[in-house]
């Protein structure tokens, strides 16, 4: 008997749950797909943008002053993966997400296949934009689709080679330029005492930058579905360079941006880190007393004729489905991410590198770094933004991709299984993840 | 404690050893509970001394002492904590104590009146009705913190004080433990008296039953207030403006920045402990009640 009336109440909440769920649903795709008609609202409009970068406030203080028919009020939380997109996924079913939300290169495509970005293409200046930004950011907010454009790109993360120019000179090392040679210095490191890099299990991000610059593609977007493919050439040529490393004891293995590490950093023990534009910044805060002896150089090389870069992270500024103002979220969007003003701000408070082309001439950008003994390291990854490969795709499901290879690297670095067999189970992960979500996949 | 629960035959057999097994098993007693203090208070220990660091001193040096400069550091990096971006962390220790006091007192107030009928009144469903409050602590609170989104999303509430403080009101526990108090220490005797004195039904709860449940309804407002305070996943969920973030979530979401802005660290730090010091607060002040309460219950 009262199990019974326990049963009922159980009931009836699931079935309230199901309306509910089933209510807010049928709203979010009654949108028109496509890139639809795009007009600008005849009466004052008012906006909401939730970022997680630092200053992002003071940044549009400098649009609502010049634009008061549009008002643009920003709210920050915390970072991405750390609960922001789970709040933008909730909002988009419950049908109030906010007008714009920053989204990272890398989980843009699972707001994609969750039908959570507005297509702004048709919006006034929007398609022309494309020349604009770095060829490869683009290609990220198209997925490659006709008269599409899901989101503006903001920033990115050109990587090069950190180096301790004070070390390498005392110890006579040369400065590595391919990858063959960088092998050699760590064995030439390792008996003065240091590492040459430290492997992060935690960011399997940073490994697909290794890939990227390789020339390999962990996922594509074809006709009839998603192809996954972590274990291609070029993914096991990187994983094998590195379980050498590991094996021989020529690299640390700490907790990525953690005490331990940054304090390893500080005592010299790190000789080198391949690492994204904003590790200028990261370096000046984790090893303050390491000024001047730091020196930036290109990413070490595959082959000895060839100038590949890559890039590890950047964010996007998306028009959220549901918006009620795509126009004028799109002129705010563009604004943002083009202004020269709005672009400096950015730099200068959140430390964002444009993925504006024109981001490059920023003033903060022109000059010598002292940290740096008087380099213009900056050079080196304007450099770099040109020689990424624009082909690169991320996954729908990045979020489970990085925490099943994660969970690999962590037990290769135990010395329990390989690199390449986490790589191996993280396909095999991902693609079951994508069946799960009734996401096409394409073996 | 435990060695009293021992056979009496082997407490007879041991009568020589008595007074040296006594001693051995209070030293045991002491040291499984030293053990335990040091491992509940080395984290807190550890926060009160990294609260005294720069941010390259957490690292550079040792790890549970002082630095030389430390009580200067100290002050440094409280008064950096309350004026980062205009001071948006006493915002959120107001929100908090918003959210956590009001939240705790309101809900100490139903859940006593909703203990205290289910305890007696006679009425047709009444263990249901409790058994379903009952079924309800089992729930966790980070279960249900999604389909309150769905639901407050439909009214419009969400990203308001009300999406945190409304859901807060709710302690099937406290409704638990009310009405087990109520049984036990407000006699059916005293209600017939009062109402032959002409007291209305309302007055009498809370004149007469509510002194009776005092030691239930403090530790009820004890527990409410601080779930309440450290309530994380519904703020998170709930919350997108930084001005009505609880002190938790806004921790969490600087926390979360410290790889773009790393003085940050030495914020959340502070903050931590700075956001301790109100649960130390209300538990100090209101233990006075609670034993006490709980002591005029035994004599009777």
């Amino acid at each position: 008997m009262r199990k019974h009336h326990g049963k009922t109440t159980a009931a009836v909440v699931m079935v309230s749950a199901l309306a509910l769920a089933g209510c807010s649903g049928g709203s979010n795709t009654a949108g028109a797909p496509g890139a639809a008609a795009c007009e600008p609202s005849t009466e004052p409009v008012e906006l909401t943008y939730t970022a997680w970068v630092p200053g992002m406030d003071k940044v549009v203080e400098l649009w609502n002053e010049e634009n008061p028919d549009i008002q643009v009020t920003v709210q920050s939380g915390p970072n991405g993966n750390a609960g922001t997109y789970r709040n933008f996924f909730n909002q988009l079913q419950a049908g109030n997400a906010p007008d714009l939300g920053q989204i990272e290169y890398d989980a843009l495509p699972n707001f994609r296949v969750q039908d959570g970005l507005e297509n702004i293409a048709a919006c006034e200046g929007i398609a022309e934009a494309s020349d604009q930004f770095i060829d490869w950011t683009w290609n990220q907010v198209t997925f490659g689709e006709e008269d599409a454009v899901y989101a503006i790109p903001q920033d990115s993360g050109p990587m090069a080679l950190f180096y301790r120019a004070d070390l390498f000179e005392q110890a006579g090392i040369e400065v590595p330029t391919t990858w063959e040679e960088y092998a050699t210095a760590a064995g030439q490191i390792r008996e003065e005492g240091g590492y040459i890099h430290n492997f992060q299990r935690a960011d399997v991000n940073w490994f697909a930058g290794l890939v990227w610059q390789a020339g390999g593609q962990w996922f594509s977007n074809e006709e009839d579905g998603w192809s996954v493919n972590l274990t291609g050439e070029e993914s096991m040529q990187v994983a094998e360079y590195w379980q050498g490393l590991l094996e021989d004891d020529l690299v640390s293995t700490l907790p990525s941006f953690s005490d331990e590490w940054n304090a390893s950093i500080s005592e010299g023990d790190q000789w080198t880190w391949v690492s994204a534009v904003w590790g200028t910044r990261h370096l000046q805060s984790a090893a303050p007393d390491s000024a001047g002896k730091w020196a930036v150089a290109p990413m070490p090389q595959w082959s000895e004729d060839q100038s590949a870069a890559s890039n590890w992270g950047g964010s996007t500024t998306a028009v959220l489905k549901g918006s009620d103002h795509p126009y004028e979220a799109s002129q705010f969007a563009l604004w943002l991410n083009t202004d020269p003003e709005a672009l400096a701000l950015a730099n200068e408070l959140g430390g964002l590198y444009p993925a504006a082309t024109s981001g490059a001439d920023l003033a903060a950008f022109s000059g010598k770094s002292e940290f740096f003994g008087g380099q213009a390291v900056y050079d080196v990854f304007a450099e770099a933004t040109q020689n990424v490969d624009p082909e690169f795709t991320w996954g729908p499901t990045m979020t489970q991709t990085y925490t099943d290879v994660s969970d690999g690297f962590g037990q290769a670095i135990a010395g329990e299984s390989t690199l390449m067999e986490a790589l191996r189970r993280g396909e095999q992960q991902t693609i079951e993840s994508l069946k799960a979500q009734s996401i096409p996949v394409v073996e | 404690m435990t060695t009293a629960a021992a056979p009496l035959t082997a407490a007879e057999k041991a009568h020589s050893r008595g007074p040296r097994q006594n001693v051995m098993s209070r030293a045991a007693a002491m040291l499984v509970m030293g053990v335990f203090t040091l491992y509940f208070l080395t984290p807190i220990w550890w926060l009160l001394v990294t609260s005294t660091k720069t941010g390259s001193e957490i690292t550079g040096s040792a790890a549970l002492w002082f630095t030389p400069n430390s009580i200067s550091t100290f002050f440094t990096n409280l008064t950096g904590l309350f004026q980062y971006q205009d001071g948006l962390f006493v915002k959120w220790l107001v929100n908090s104590a918003l959210y956590a006091g009001a939240g705790a007192l309101l809900g100490t107030i139903i859940a006593a009146m909703c203990g205290y009928a289910l305890a007696k009144y006679e009425f047709k469903g009444r263990e249901a009705i409790f058994n379903v409050v009952l079924s309800g602590v089992l729930v966790p609170a980070t279960a249900l913190a999604l389909p309150l989104f769905l639901i407050f999303s439909e009214v419009n509430l969400t990203n308001t004080y009300w999406a945190v403080f409304l859901p807060s009101l709710v302690s099937p526990f406290g409704v638990y433990l009310a009405r087990i108090y109520a049984a036990a220490s407000v006699p059916g005797e005293l209600l017939e008296a009062a109402r032959l004195d002409g007291s209305g039904e309302v007055r009498t709860f809370f004149t007469v039953s509510t002194r009776l449940m005092a030691p239930a309804l403090v530790t009820i407002f004890l527990f409410q207030f601080v779930a309440i305070w450290n309530n994380f996943f519904l703020p998170l969920i709930m919350l997108r403006d930084q001005a009505l973030f609880p002190v938790t979530l806004g921790l969490y979401a600087w926390n979360s920045q410290i790889s773009q802005i790393p003085e940050l660290r030495t914020y959340v730090i502070i903050g931590a402990l700075v956001s301790i010091v109100p649960l130390i607060i209300a538990f100090l002040g209101l233990q006075r009640f609670w034993s006490s309460g709980l002591g005029a219950g035994s004599v009777k």
